[in-house]
């Protein structure tokens, strides 16, 4: 009980912290979020690929994954396993093989809310 | 020659007129939101992870897409009640940087051009802000798998 | 060859002075929870209006506007002889469809948020010069329709810097006629003078911070008007400009102090922190053409009307960027259009 707890403290601080770093960005830099959605996609893709992401990843779990440096990082992951498994192929295929949950979410999702609902001006 | 150093000086005095006088965003308190909502969201993705381990016996890469397809469906679902802007309002960075920002941002322009047609309008515009960061996520994944390609040669 | 009826550099003369002749305003819920709510011709309960987009609602709430002031006016569409309006959006689509359906001659504007002084100030010289009248000058713009063309989708998660402002969904409309020509009932202010302004670029490029961008080319219009015609600022019971919200308005002071005009804090009003209550959370204050346009109608011209304002001067301010241009990292220049307006006695 007492190392899944610790599990949990782990991933919020670090899930926290990837956010904090955002804030930070956003408010010093004027960047858009858009840019740091790619920054941080890039980054983490780059990251995993020196191997400084996976024990990262390891340690704080989701408070890694979750956060869109870990959207690069299964990214990275998946074209070098790929790259393992069926050669420079797996450089085309394998990115886009580990992610394609959240991305085919993000798609058929939107368009499902697009179908439902309507965007409102707030007052 | 002088003239325009003077328009550049002028420029220089107004930039830092605009300075003084705009108001700034409170930095302690938007990391301070940033963090605790990013942390409960990564936290909410753990337990979906752990959920998925242990009651249905997936491993951990087959739990973590599952987290992933959770998340974005309940972003998509905030999304189309109106309720997740108001979130990201008060969260920032916080909503944004999680998979939740990526996902928000497939949504809102797909709702938002709806009237446009569902084809031009939601089909088309459905990338338009998040399109980059599949471009750069998947061109960055190509080229570490060309480069692991290369160096494991 | 000067021009006769010219002051100085950018200041013209109504020889004949126009008559406001009627005046008409339709605005949104989150309008009508302001300060000016209750002042309002029409309120639209939803922001959508009942129309299919927020395209359309744009559309409907600046026809119905236009319908409402030339019922005052007791004068059919037909009698209008010209129609000059703008908005925010690309083409200038909603003037053009409202102008479909009023069928009167129309002359698209575009001065971005600087809109209804310039409809007025050419209005006003179709009217001067016998041209056209009475000319119908509107102004209008729609929240959700200028955050999606400028900004992000409306359930788009994003945080509002402090300098930001708030899109003003509303229209407002003024009928010109001739002076003495009193078939439209009692007058409510007359057109005396106007100063065309420059586009001002002082390289702000913070598509967030609109005020700083227009506050430049707001004190290059006031100076010039103050050059050319040797008055000061102490002739106008309110200076009003349009937009340039809470930033805009201080950089405004300092700005002019500068140039060797100091503005009295008293006399300066900006409709973009009249349209709405500080607890709306409209951050730095309205924006949009239609800002300008519902306060012109609904707060100043009943105030010249009642006797307790004589004189203003009313100076709409325009930033004038386009999406594609920011993107491609132009700074924003700016743009303020001023008419002279007096009551009648």
């Amino acid at each position: 009980m007492g190392a899944a707890l610790w599990m949990y403290v782990k991933v919020f601080a670090v899930g926290g912290l990837l956010c904090v770093l955002g804030e930070l960005l956003v408010l010093k830099t004027k960047l858009t979020p858009a840019r740091i959605l790619v920054a941080y996609i890039t980054a983490g893709a780059f990251l995993s690929a020196v191997g400084i992401y996976s024990p990262l990843a390891a340690f704080a779990g989701a408070g890694a994954t979750v956060p869109l440096t870990g959207f690069g990082h299964a990214l990275a992951q998946g074209a070098m396993h790929a790259v393992q498994e069926n050669g420079v192929l797996g450089a085309f295929t394998g990115g886009i093989t580990a992610t394609a949950g959240g991305i085919t979410a993000a798609v058929f999702f939107g368009f499902i809310a697009a179908v439902l609902f309507r965007p409102k001006p707030k007052t | 020659m002088q003239k325009s150093a003077s328009r550049k000086e002028r420029i220089a005095e107004y930039k830092e007129l605009i300075a003084r006088l705009t108001p700034k965003s409170k930095v302690g308190q938007g990391c301070l939101r940033a963090f605790w909502v990013g942390g409960v969201i990564c936290v909410l993705g753990q337990t979906l992870i752990d959920f998925g381990m242990s009651a249905w016996h997936l491993t951990q890469a087959q739990a973590g897409t599952l987290a992933s397809i959770v998340l974005v469906f309940l972003t998509a679902a905030l999304t189309g009640v109106g309720v997740f802007d108001r979130i990201a309002k008060y969260a920032g960075a916080g909503t944004v940087v999680p998979i939740t920002g990526f996902a928000n941002a497939m949504v809102s322009p797909a709702m938002e051009f709806r009237p446009e047609g569902f084809v031009l309008g939601t089909g088309a515009k459905l990338f338009t802000i998040a399109g980059p960061v599949l471009v750069y996520g998947i061109s960055a994944s190509v080229l570490v798998g060309l480069a692991y390609y290369f160096i494991s040669l | 060859m000067n021009a006769p009826n010219r002051m100085g550099n950018q200041t013209i003369v109504y020889r004949n002075t126009p008559w406001i002749a009627a005046s008409a305003c339709a605005a949104g819920p989150r309008e009508a929870q302001g300060p000016l709510g209750d002042r309002f011709d029409l309120v639209a309960d939803t922001p959508d209006f009942g129309q299919e987009s927020y395209e359309q609602a744009e559309v409907a709430l600046l026809r119905e506007a236009c319908r409402i002031c030339l019922d005052k006016a007791h004068v059919g569409e037909k009698s209008v002889q010209a129609m000059l309006g703008g908005d925010l959006l690309n083409q200038i689509m909603p003037s053009s469809l409202a102008a479909r359906s009023l069928r009167i001659p129309f002359l698209g504007m575009y001065g971005a948020c600087s809109t209804m002084s310039e409809g007025l100030l050419v209005g006003g010289l179709l009217v001067d010069g016998g041209y056209a009248a009475p000319v119908l000058c509107t102004a209008g713009s729609h929240y959700a329709t200028a955050e999606r063309q400028y900004r992000f989708p409306l359930e788009y998660g994003n945080q509002r810097t402090p300098a930001s402002q708030w899109t003003v969904t509303g229209a407002g409309v003024v009928l010109l006629a001739q002076q003495g020509d009193a078939v439209y009932g009692k007058p409510l202010a007359k057109l005396t003078r106007g100063c065309i302004g420059r586009v001002v670029d002082m390289g702000v490029n913070d598509a967030n911070n609109m005020g700083a961008a227009m506050a430049p080319a707001a004190a290059a219009t006031l100076c010039a008007y103050f050059d050319d015609t040797g008055e000061t600022p102490e002739r106008f019971d309110r200076i009003i400009t349009g937009d340039l919200g809470y930033v805009g308005s201080e950089l405004l002071l300092e700005w002019c102090g500068k140039m060797g005009h100091s503005l009295p804090r008293e006399r300066m009003m900006d409709c973009g922190l009249t349209i709405y209550d500080p607890g709306q959370d409209s951050h730095a204050g309205g924006s949009g053409c239609g800002c300008s346009a519902v306060v012109l109608s609904s707060y100043i011209l009943p105030k010249l009307q009642s006797g307790e304002w004589q004189r203003v001067l009313f100076m709409a301010t325009g930033a004038l960027l386009s999406p594609t241009t920011s993107q491609q990292g132009e700074t924003i220049p700016g743009v303020a259009h001023a008419v002279v307006i007096e009551g009648v006695r």
